[in-house]
């Protein structure tokens, strides 16, 4: 089970980060989007890469209105 | 030539007014209020990908921003511990390709008031990955200076709490703060009309930054054209040097020259 934004997905361990974000429509170039996997920036350049672990707490997060 | 440019962790600027996008109408209005404000450092927020509306987030945010060619000033707005405001800050340089960081700790929900405690850890650490951090802080000029040691870029000291249009509680504190550290002061939190951001300026802050006064007032862009004419006037109004306040008139007239009728 992969947590990401907070709640539970169906994605499993195994996947990459960058076929989760596919999934969301999250442009490859990942302009104005970031990415932390239990607390930890995981840059751009690592989405092909980096494989989610059972239990991962995934936040992809962009720009919003504010301050 | 800039004449008297604003500079921030060397970075040159002409505008005096920074820009909050929150609170907008629309991307429409806030991209107006851009242009007419004159404003270069604009701030943005970071927030899960699901909860973004199509029109007020996300790349669309991101392409108004880039068309009126201002700097993005991220923020950790909504962190309440130094270590959240850390990561988030993180993300934001991954986000944003920037190391400017508008760095806001919270301490208390119902005023938004600063935790200064975890505000000065969260800098510190900032500082030290090579952040350039403008902290968002209380109107305190002890905190202010700490924050200013520590490495801080500028300091941003509220007015009264963020949104609530009170103005400036303060004024002596704020010109305390002034005298007490070198790098540039931005009036931050509090604004809630021209008068307000004039008064900042003559006080001698270097610059004011204006969100909701702007993004909430009944017209948005024409309360971006007021504050962005306040500024400067404040500015010139402090250069000028103001006269000194009395309790008693001081005749404008000379009495030479005074007949007498009777």
């Amino acid at each position: 089970m992969i947590v990401l934004n907070g709640e539970r997905s169906e994605l499993r361990a195994g996947e990459t980060l960058a076929q989760l974000l596919l999934g969301m429509g999250v442009d490859a170039d990942g302009r104005g989007v970031a990415v932390a996997v239990d607390g930890e920036v995981v840059p751009h350049a690592r989405w092909g890469s980096f494989v989610l672990e059972q239990d991962a707490r995934v936040e992809v997060l962009t720009a919003m209105q504010g301050g | 030539m800039m004449e008297d440019a604003l500079t921030i962790a060397g970075r040159r600027m002409r505008s005096r007014l920074l820009l909050g996008t929150g609170g907008f109408p629309s991307l429409e209005l806030l991209g107006e209020a851009i242009a007419v404000s004159d404003c270069e450092l604009v701030t943005v927020a970071l927030r899960r990908v699901d909860a973004t509306p199509a029109r007020t987030g996300g790349s669309s945010l991101l392409d108004v921003l880039a068309e009126a060619g201002v700097q993005v000033l991220p923020n950790t707005a909504g962190c309440h511990t130094a270590r959240d405001a850390v990561i988030t800050a993180r993300m934001a340089r991954e986000a944003f390709a920037t190391d400017w960081i508008k760095l806001e700790v919270i301490g208390d929900e119902d005023t938004l008031l600063p935790d200064a405690p975890e505000l000065l850890r969260a800098a510190e650490q900032l500082i030290d990955e090579g952040f350039v951090v403008l902290p968002y802080t209380t109107d305190d000029p002890v905190l202010a200076r700490r924050l200013a040691d520590l490495g801080c870029a500028a300091v941003m000291p509220l007015g009264s709490p963020i949104g609530s249009g009170m103005g400036i509680r303060n004024p002596y504190n704020i010109a305390l703060i002034r005298e007490a550290v070198d790098v540039p002061v931005v009036l931050d939190a509090g604004i809630g009309t021209a008068s307000d951001a004039a008064l900042a300026m003559e006080l001698g802050c270097d610059a004011v930054m204006a969100a909701s006064a702007i993004a909430r007032a009944q017209d948005p862009v024409a309360m971006a054209r007021a504050m962005r004419a306040a500024v400067a006037a404040g500015r010139l109004a402090r250069g000028a040097g103001r006269i000194p306040r009395r309790h008693y008139a001081t005749a404008s007239t000379p009495e030479r020259g005074l007949p007498e009728f009777s």
